[in-house]
């Protein structure tokens, strides 16, 4: 149970200090609604291809995932900054605490920030896409906190080994993004088959989620300690 | 579990091509203050990493010893160890007493937030200052809370690195009686610093590493002088 209180403890940490200074989410709120817009511009309703209308509330679940994934890239960047700018990811790692807690104290932390941006971009995809986004709450929300949980393992794990790197806002995306694509994939799969109201194509790719969550949660758990160590 | 010496032997540490350093040994024990001096990039911090069990040497072994057993090298011996770098270790968006609580929940310190509060007027900050987030506080005010923090649990072993870079005359005086409570206390202390006249008096092991390498080591009983000090430290680190 110690195990647990310390992930709490880690993530209240950071939820504290982020909900103090709001810079982290208006920031990642601010860009994912900017995104949002840009394509709304870019995409009318009802964009004229070649020969046919086309409805772009069927682009939706596209937007609605870029603009979370980029976004909570700028999070998730700013995040583990803060860990090191005063050392204390280093100060972390010599706590007498399960390292794996530590990763699981950023990772919900993270995962925390990630659901706001998606509170303010999911509404404002559906609003300007006219997307019928609500007709399915449970596996729409289903599908967004799978998809949050595989970004911010993830990329939590990715983040951490970066730390030191100098070069990593750069090196960020260019390690992180091939290993989120299957879970975009994914998360945008459901989320289009949930509009089509093909909800038995929704769960198998909710199912995929709840996979690939499955397996990288456990991988990252057994390998954050040996990516942090020098 | 405390901790009352602890035993270097062969250590190596390489950062690709670069020797940080080579083949060290070195005995630390507890109720004297072992001051490891040398010029830049001699591989102090580096020995203090390994030391910290934070960076893993390439060759040799740190053992933690309790009544001449090793102990073994998990999370708990982790909390045994505390460490003042060159990062104040210290959450800027929160205050004082919320960075002394956190610390203190993660080193499951006991009567915590009475705790804190004795170590802060110990480390001589102004209770005005306590509610004040971390963010706000000089140089000097992040090295105390930064003591503050690593004294919170009472840790056997204490590794400083320059912990009076930024400290006044007071805060200095602060740290150096600190050190002395926690060598009465049987800690185990090992102090990076170039500034040695803040040292003098509470050394009584010298060390010093040059190019990766332990050049020179020797203890007295009776203490080093801040004259002392320097002449060692010029004789053998050049």
């Amino acid at each position: 149970m110690d195990f647990l209180r310390y992930v709490k403890t880690l993530a209240w940490k950071d939820v504290r200090v982020e909900f103090r200074s709001r810079e982290i989410i208006y920031t990642m709120s601010f860009f994912a609604a900017m995104v949002v817009l840009l394509f709304s511009f870019a995409f009318s309703r009802q964009s004229a291809t070649s020969s046919e209308m086309m409805d772009v509330s069927d682009l939706s679940p596209g937007f609605v995932w870029v603009a979370v994934l980029f976004a909570g890239t700028l999070g998730l960047s700013r995040a583990f900054d803060r860990e090191r700018e005063t050392g204390t990811m280093r100060a972390l790692l010599l706590a007498p605490i399960p390292r794996a807690a530590i990763f699981l104290g950023k990772s919900v932390a993270i995962a925390i920030m990630v659901l706001v941006v998606q509170a303010v971009v999911v509404p404002l995809v559906a609003l300007f896409f006219d997307a019928p986004l609500f007709a399915h709450p449970l596996p729409l929300v289903i599908t967004l906190l799978l998809g949050t949980i595989g970004f911010s393992v993830v990329g939590s794990v990715f983040a951490a080994m970066l730390l030191k790197a100098g070069s990593r806002d750069v090196l960020l995306p260019v390690v992180l993004y091939p290993i989120l694509v299957p879970l975009f994939i994914a998360a945008i799969k459901a989320t289009a088959a949930m509009l089509d109201g093909s909800l038995e194509d929704c769960w198998f790719w909710i199912r995929f989620l709840a996979v690939y969550d499955t397996i990288f949660l456990i991988a990252a758990l057994w390998t954050f300690e040996s990516l942090v160590i020098e | 579990m405390s901790i009352d010496a602890v035993e270097v032997r062969g250590l190596g540490k390489r950062y690709g091509l670069h020797r940080a350093l080579h083949d060290v040994d070195l005995d630390l024990h507890a109720g004297g203050v072992c001051a490891l001096l040398g010029p830049n990039g001699a591989g102090k911090s580096t020995l203090l990493g390994i030391l910290s069990s934070i960076v893993k040497p390439n060759a040799g072994v740190v053992r933690y010893l309790r009544a001449g057993e090793a102990l073994a090298a998990d999370a708990s011996l982790r909390r045994e160890i505390g460490v003042v770098a060159h990062e104040s270790f210290l959450y800027t968006g929160l205050t004082a007493l919320e960075n002394l609580d956190f610390w203190g929940q993660l080193y499951q310190v006991e009567g915590l937030e009475q705790r804190s509060r004795d170590l802060l007027r110990e480390v001589g900050l102004d209770e005005k200052a306590w509610e004040r987030t971390a963010g706000t506080y000089s140089r000097g005010m992040l090295q105390r809370l930064s003591v503050a923090r690593t004294m919170l649990h009472e840790p056997s072993v204490l590794l400083l690195d320059e912990p009076f870079t930024g400290l006044d005359r007071g805060g200095s005086q602060a740290l150096a009686e600190a050190l002395s409570g926690a060598v009465k206390r049987g800690a185990v202390v090992l102090v990076i610093t170039h500034d040695l006249e803040s040292i003098a008096g509470i050394t009584t092991h010298v060390a010093v590493l040059r190019r990766g390498k332990l050049a020179f080591e020797e203890r007295r009983a009776s203490g080093y002088s801040f004259e002392e000090l320097k002449d060692t430290y010029h004789s053998h680190s050049e």
